[in-house]
């Protein structure tokens, strides 16, 4: 797992984000502190598995520190709990996605790191046709 | 409370210059501008020196070669619009009495290619989210269905800049390109192609400010700082600079620049009307648009028709990257600003050749990045 506290590995997975007690907003990641009201200590959720596609595109070229394959997805997916969160997409042609599609979360490999073992990520997926 | 004035500029040329040191950079701008303020040893009480990758006591390096030590040196980051952080701590600095003169400069050497930033964290850039491009690419695309904007418009904006930067002798590249030139380069992160992205790249600017209480300057009128602002983000954006993994859908939260400029707007006592000439953040073609937006050159949604009229290119009513924008001028972040507002002070001057904007008398310089950080200056002769 690329870092632990962002997602939960279960089949299916969920991002692990947090809701204000004060003012209600969710969060993704999780944070000890709400940055819209400064409340403390927001409770701990698992966020929706399922949400519409917002904004897309393509990375082309490997940025720094990146180990995996190119090209990869990359778009903005909106959630039902009213929060749009950065994530990796599977769909690396920008040309197969459309505004509003449904998407899905998934885990993917991106690399192995030196013992061998695969390091993962959260993406999501189109969930069918669009 | 003291009016500023800007009494001297100067600078490096922004392109790539193997073998010369950031100091060096800093030293030449540096020189220049205390030159053209008639500034020597002892001559300024304070000095700002604004770099993002320079390293440790950047601004004493500089200032250390030019024999000039002693008073308070502080190097400032702020992402790209560090050069306008240092501007805005001088100007209040002169404005509150404690000093009369202070010196601001940026000095930069980027490293070549995509932007490795300490901003990011590792598992980021394992994960491919520290990819930089495709921020601006899922911001222009949402400028495309927000406003209209289509790849012919971004292509439009990178042949003005362009066009406009074959008269800049500072400028990284001083050729025209046509639009078909810039649609047939390779695609770095849909909808924007390796054209309409900007270089980082290497340079330095410098500026004199001073308490207009002494004689007026030998070169002219004198160029009044009517403002300089710098803002912070407020969360919630999801494309904001400020980068963050998640935002909200709520699409009203102001960004920095909006911020930055109602601030400075407000502290110069003008608006979007009175302005004949911007320089503006053009890291990428799609930048440039958003930020007549954000800065109230146009109403939102208003960028593709502001763009179509040709008011933004020279000749037109509100030149905007009279430079060549950094689309020519290339973006080493210290310097950027400051490059900017040298840019400004010459076409208030008048000395600007064959890409003067004729009369200009009101002037907007605006950066915004990595923090997020806006910055946004209005000079005024």
């Amino acid at each position: 797992m690329v870092r632990e506290g962002l997602f939960t590995d279960a089949d299916p997975p969920a991002l692990l984000g947090s809701r204000c007690r004060s003012c209600r907003a969710y969060h993704f990641p999780r944070h000890d502190t709400c940055p819209y009201c400064a409340a403390a200590e927001p409770e701990a959720t698992e966020l929706s598995r399922r949400g519409t596609l917002w904004a897309w595109t393509a990375v082309t070229a490997p940025p720094p520190g990146y180990e995996g394959d190119t090209p990869y997805g990359m778009g903005v997916v909106e959630l039902p709990e009213g929060i749009r969160v950065i994530t990796r997409l599977t769909e690396s042609d920008p040309a197969q996605l459309v505004a509003g599609q449904a998407m899905a979360l998934q885990v993917v490999r991106l690399h192995a790191d030196a013992e061998g073992n695969d390091v993962v990520t959260f993406a999501f997926a189109p969930t069918g046709a669009p | 409370m003291s009016e500023v004035v800007v009494s001297g500029v100067g600078m490096h040329p922004f392109g790539r210059f193997d073998g010369v040191s950031t100091t060096d950079l800093g030293v030449a701008a540096v020189r220049a501008a205390l030159a053209e303020a008639g500034v020597g040893q002892g001559g300024f009480q304070a000095a700002f020196c604004a770099t993002a990758y320079g390293g440790v006591a950047t601004g004493h390096k500089v200032l250390s070669r030019l024999g000039m030590t002693g008073m308070p040196i502080v190097d400032v980051e702020a992402g790209c619009a560090s050069g306008g952080a240092a501007l805005m701590l001088a100007a209040g600095a002169i404005r509150s009495g404690q000093y009369d003169t202070v010196l601001v400069f940026g000095t930069e050497k980027m490293p070549r290619g995509i932007i490795r930033s300490s901003f990011f964290e590792p598992w980021q850039e394992a994960a491919g989210l520290a990819a930089t491009p495709a921020f601006f690419g899922l911001r222009a695309q949402r400028l495309a269905m927000t406003s209209g904007v289509t790849k012919a418009h971004l292509a439009q904006v990178v042949v003005k800049n362009r066009r406009h930067g074959v008269a800049n002798p500072d400028a990284m590249y001083q050729k025209e390109v046509a639009a078909a030139e810039v649609l047939a380069s390779r695609v770095v992160c849909e909808p924007l192609h390796l054209f309409m992205l900007c270089s980082p790249n290497e340079g330095a600017a410098a500026v004199v400010l001073t308490a207009d209480t002494g004689p007026p300057p030998s070169n002219g009128s004198p160029i009044r700082l009517a403002a300089a602002v710098l803002r912070s983000h407020l969360p919630g954006a999801v494309l904001s600079e400020s980068t963050p993994l998640s935002g909200l859908t709520d699409d009203t939260v102001p960004s920095p620049t909006t911020l930055a400029a109602r601030a400075a707007f407000e502290e110069a006592g003008l608006g979007p009307d009175d302005l004949q000439v911007v320089e503006c953040q053009d890291t990428d073609a799609a930048r440039e648009l958003l930020s007549y937006e954000e800065i109230g050159l146009c109403g939102a949604g208003g960028s593709a028709a502001l763009l179509e009229s040709g008011n933004t290119a020279l000749g037109g009513r509100l030149p905007v990257n009279p430079s060549g924008g950094l689309l020519s001028k290339g973006e080493p972040l210290g310097a950027s600003a400051l490059g900017q507002v040298v840019e400004l002070v010459r076409q208030l001057r008048g000395q600007c050749g064959s890409r003067q904007v004729e009369g200009a008398r009101t002037a907007l310089s605006h950066t915004v990045g990595r923090g997020a950080n806006a910055g946004v200056v209005i000079l005024t002769r």
